[in-house]
């Protein structure tokens, strides 16, 4: 028990593992994993393409990928969730619709809502990727033979995914953090399932401790990765760790 | 399906006067959220930011593991947290208003701390050895030589972060307060109009954040060294 300008809380810790509660919490806790596996899948894969399409020379390829990126990422991701779950289905034929409606319609509109959303965020990292290599890889792709399509497919991305580790594991922890806004259209993540906690026992301190701890633990395991992946796959000679501030 | 965009004009004025600038019954407000949370978070960013800089270890470790708790956590949690504790704190039941600024304020706090001190330590050591041996004293220095660096080169990263609250404040309507979605979640209820409605509020934020993002564009062009004339 302890006191606080003369309010006293009483703790009980064990409402985290009394049953039901903690099945809610692991429940929780896989559908928040799963929601940004599948998220960051979607997401990296429209930020490659929307993020290399912003580099064109074409011009109307540059303008499609400016438009969705500028227009996406600027917006709340809380209104895009609204929009993709109370909005978007009603544009959609009754067939579909249906279908969603029978295979967990509030996940795949947190799908939708993070992956369009990060998927726009990333592309701003990838260009800035792809923008840090010096242009004569690209005309030295091309007069080997190769055409633009397979000059990025097999340089410029490559090279480009290597550079930006830093900052692209940055957003895919944001991402990971965000899954927890799905709550909101009644997901049953994480966050959702210390709410529920919550209402039940009145124990507000311990389900929410226990849920940033839980996030807190996933967001270091996943940078520890990460900075591992970073130094295996660091460039030679291109990027030179710990001298920024040097310059 | 066909569009019926005139639930929005007939709500214009709730949507955009109590929602967006809070004059209204219900308080709150999107940009009466946002002004304060970004003006206070910058100053507790800077004592955050300034602190994690420090040699003394014990201002120097509290900065640090208060700015990653801070960010290993998502904001929702955050809210949650001060939702609890600052009635608790205080001692008597605090409008939704001041619970969300609280919260954004210690929340973005962290993520502006780390822009200063970043700013802060992009300035080359060379620059300090060098004004003190022109003579310079320990103000003249940091007022005409690091601090102009530092906030050059952090100014960018600052309006990004500015944005970021921007939509952020998005989430106040979680815990109730009367914000752009929140207006815009009662008006849909009640007009059966959601795809208009929320298409119609991400225009209103996106004005807002992109006019933001070209300022912050244009401030880094101005201020890139290369290309000053």
């Amino acid at each position: 028990m302890f006191g606080l300008f003369g309010l006293s809380y009483e703790f009980r810790w064990s409402v985290l593992w009394v049953e039901p509660h903690l099945t809610w919490l692991l429940n929780g806790l896989s559908t928040t994993l799963r929601l940004a596996a599948i998220s960051w899948v979607i997401a990296v894969l429209l930020g490659i393409i929307f993020g290399a399409m912003r580099t064109a020379s074409f011009r109307p390829v540059r303008a499609i990928a400016t438009v969705y990126v500028e227009f996406f990422r600027n917006v709340p991701l809380l209104v895009w969730l609204f929009f993709w779950y109370f909005g978007a289905p009603e544009v959609f034929p009754e067939v579909i619709k249906q279908w969603f409606i029978h295979h967990g319609i509030e996940f795949w509109s947190g799908v939708a809502a993070i992956s369009i959303y990060h998927g726009a965020r990333l592309s701003e990292v990838i260009r800035s990727g792809i923008q840090a290599i010096p242009k004569t890889q690209l005309e030295a792709g091309l007069s080997t033979g190769l055409s633009v399509i397979e000059t990025y497919r097999l340089i410029l991305i490559p090279v480009a995914l290597r550079l930006i580790v830093p900052p692209a594991t940055n957003e895919s922890l944001n991402l990971l953090k965000n899954t927890s806004l799905a709550m909101t259209i009644g997901v049953a993540e994480l966050t959702f399932a210390t709410r529920q906690i919550e209402t039940y026992t009145a124990k507000a301190v311990e389900a929410l401790t226990a849920a940033a701890l839980i996030y807190l633990v996933l967001c270091l395991t996943i940078s520890t990765i990460m900075n591992k992946i970073e130094k295996k796959y660091a460039i030679p000679g291109l990027i030179v760790r710990g001298t920024g501030a040097e310059h | 399906m066909n569009f019926d965009w005139s639930a929005i004009i007939s709500n214009a004025k709730f949507l955009l006067l109590q929602g967006l600038v809070g004059i209204g019954i219900y308080g709150g407000g999107t940009l009466r959220l946002a002004i304060p949370a970004i003006l206070l978070g910058f100053v507790v960013g800077i004592i955050l930011g300034v602190a994690r800089l420090a040699n003394r270890p014990w201002i120097h470790y509290p900065a640090v593991i208060y700015i990653e708790l801070m960010r290993g956590v998502p904001l929702v949690i955050v809210i949650f947290w001060f939702w609890f504790l600052v009635p608790v704190m205080i001692g008597r039941p605090v409008p939704e208003y001041w619970v969300a600024l609280t919260a954004f304020v210690m929340f973005e706090g962290a993520y502006i701390g780390e822009i200063i001190r970043a700013g802060i330590q992009s300035v080359a050591k060379g620059q300090v050895e060098a004004a003190t041996a022109s003579g310079l004293n320990y103000g003249q220095m940091m007022y005409d030589v690091i601090l102009p660096q530092a906030i050059r080169n952090m100014i960018p990263a600052l309006v990004t972060q500015f944005i970021v609250l921007f939509k952020d404040t998005s989430l106040a309507s979680i815990i109730g307060m009367m914000d752009l979605t929140k207006a815009a979640q009662i008006v849909s209820e009640r007009e059966l109009r959601p795809f208009e409605m929320y298409l119609f509020i991400a225009v209103v934020y996106w004005v807002f954040t992109y006019s933001m993002s070209r300022l912050a564009r244009r401030l880094e062009i101005r201020m890139s060294p290369d290309r000053r004339p």
